[in-house]
């Protein structure tokens, strides 16, 4: 067959359904073996913490980032009808019932499938997120890493 | 048909079948048939364009009820 495509996807945002779509986007590309990058940016990174506390030295406003913002891709918030976190709640019974995949298993999934999972340092220092903080097996850059997978992409979204 | 595997992707949601079919697909030889079953209703769409993209032929596919059967013939 001839070259791969590729597909890139900005995740921009921390909500749990939006996440979903990014990954469930990704996925489905990786099986049409798209090669996939995912760049994960400012509230999107919150995907990929770890869902433990990592013990890792930081400043005050750091640590006060680190304990708002939720940890890990299990723990995130709706973009619509949060309701304090019962939302999350329904929503995750509702897709069990349905046997849709949870956010941390298309994670899990999209790493597996070789999707290229990006980490966005300078938003890492702003957040004050470590390497130590997020999953394994990521690759740490910025705009030009990005722009080097989307510039001969086929699909590219910021979600 | 005479399929050379069959892949059950019953009651699986999107993007499921789609990622079973490729790994499943991906253990066959060319010219060989992957028979697909699946609850997903937006399957049909899903797999027939897959199958386009990637260079296999959907050889037939058949509604029953609740269930939708796919044959996939892997390509070159």
């Amino acid at each position: 067959m001839t070259e791969k495509k590729k597909t890139t996807i900005v995740l921009f945002s921390g909500d749990y359904d939006k996440a979903m779509a990014a990954y469930i986007i990704a996925n489905g590309a990786a099986a049409y073996d798209h090669e996939v990058t995912i760049f994960h940016t400012f509230w999107g990174l919150n995907a990929l913490r770890k869902d433990n506390q990592v013990a890792v030295k930081k400043g005050f406003l750091e640590k006060m980032f680190g304990k708002m913002m939720p940890r890990g891709a299990d723990k995130m918030g709706l973009s619509k009808m949060n309701y304090m976190g019962m939302g999350p709640k329904m929503i995750k019974s509702v897709m069990k019932k349905h046997n849709a995949m949870p956010l941390p298993q298309l994670v899990e999934m999209a790493q597996e499938q070789d999707v290229k999972l990006i980490a966005c340092t300078m938003t890492m220092d702003l957040l004050g997120l470590q390497k130590e903080e997020l999953l394994d097996d990521l690759e740490y850059g910025g705009v030009a890493a990005y722009i080097g997978d989307a510039q001969d992409g086929n699909v590219n979204l910021f979600i | 048909m005479e399929a050379t595997k069959v892949l059950d992707a019953k009651g699986l949601a999107c993007p499921m079948p789609i990622v079973k079919t490729k790994k499943a697909m991906a253990e066959l030889n060319a010219g060989e048939v992957l028979e697909v079953h699946a609850t997903d209703q937006g399957a049909k769409s899903d797999l027939t364009a897959w199958a386009k993209a990637g260079g296999h032929e959907l050889v037939k596919d058949t509604d029953e009820g609740d269930v939708l059967k796919f044959w996939l013939k892997k390509g070159e």
